[in-house]
């Protein structure tokens, strides 16, 4: 259900970038989502085929770009990305960690005809 | 045809979080301090929010939106029994609350008599923390039985939120729950964040998060 309304919402903006362009078609939409968004790339695609028909974004192809979630230690200040897990840095145990990105949740552009 | 590039560069969900600065400008015009509960199933939204009425309501006329994925009636009843308004969201099967959610919820009250809205989202870690609401503080309610390691498995819930409670804490004797552990995790996604352990089942703790939350309120209604 998150993923849904997730995709109507980048539907809805899809569509209004497009009309004001005037296009006829949106054949592509570049998305930028990071890590710790909790965004499941095959379930956004499979409501986007539902949700896109009929409109001017049918057919039209999602790309994700996957940004990774990435860490400074802030005790001996290396910088590592997050795989899995919350893990304290892996070069000195650390846990005084900050989290510096992996947020990201973006429509970066689409391409339109 | 000519294929041509538009760049946008918008937060996917800009349409909700326009709605809820809306709801959070909406609140403020009528002087109404806000509070967007979030929690586990079962981590005790409905008890805090009864036993938070029970510490503010000889001071606050507050009222309630409750979130649920099924049209019962459940927790808005409880809350009606104390002479509270409840208004019901029912998501329909949905995971979270979201900005415009609220905005309907806000037009069934009467605005000009109320000083306090509690929001019980639904009971989900995941979804809730995308949604912004428009309200003061965003409240995370833990509990003992949910396990110490919380806040690595779902971290985001845990982030931007402006106080934590730890609910059942007379369960902690018979429970394994690495307090240390559980904390440590909270530190690192939200450094410095409020913390509170409470039972709402012994009433133990529950003072310090009223008292907090009532000076928060005041200072809100003084600015």
């Amino acid at each position: 259900m998150h993923e849904l309304s997730i995709t109507e919402s980048i539907l809805n903006t899809a569509i209004k970038y497009a009309q004001k362009e005037k296009a006829q078609k949106v054949t592509d939409i570049n998305l930028v989502i990071g890590d710790l968004s909790s965004i499941v790339d095959d379930s956004v695609q499979f409501y986007w085929e539902l949700i896109s028909k009929g409109t001017i974004c049918e057919n039209s192809c999602l790309h994700f770009q996957r940004i990774p979630a990435i860490v400074l230690c802030q005790d001996c200040g290396n910088r590592y990305a997050l795989e899995h897990d919350l893990i304290p840095c892996p070069q000195c145990s650390g846990m005084n960690i900050k989290i510096l990105s992996g947020d990201d949740f973006k429509m970066d552009s689409i391409e339109i005809q | 045809m000519k294929t041509s590039r538009i760049k946008i560069v918008e937060n996917i969900l800009n349409a909700n979080d326009q709605i809820a600065e809306e709801n959070s400008r909406m609140l403020k015009k009528h002087h109404i301090y806000s509070i967007n509960f979030m929690a586990a199933p079962g981590a005790g939204k409905t008890s805090l929010i009864l036993k938070t009425i029970q510490a503010l309501s000889n001071d606050l006329r507050i009222a309630v939106i409750e979130g649920d994925t099924a049209p019962v009636t459940i927790d808005a009843d409880k809350v009606q029994a104390q002479g509270i308004p409840a208004i019901q969201i029912n998501t329909g099967g949905g995971c979270h609350l979201d900005a415009p959610m609220i905005r309907s919820g806000l037009a069934q009250l009467s605005l000009k008599e109320l000083d306090l809205v509690i929001i019980e989202n639904v009971g989900n870690l995941i979804c809730p923390a995308s949604f912004k609401l428009g309200t003061n503080i965003n409240v995370v309610i833990a509990s003992v039985p949910e396990g110490d390691d919380k806040p690595y498995k779902y971290p985001n819930i845990y982030r931007g939120i402006d106080a934590l409670i730890l609910n059942k804490i007379d369960l902690k004797p018979y429970i394994e729950f690495n307090e240390s552990y559980f904390i440590k995790g909270i530190e690192i996604l939200n450094p410095g964040v409020r913390f509170f352990e409470v039972s709402c089942k012994t009433g133990e703790g529950l003072n310090a998060w009223t008292d907090w939350l009532k000076e928060k309120i005041i200072h809100f209604k003084n600015e």
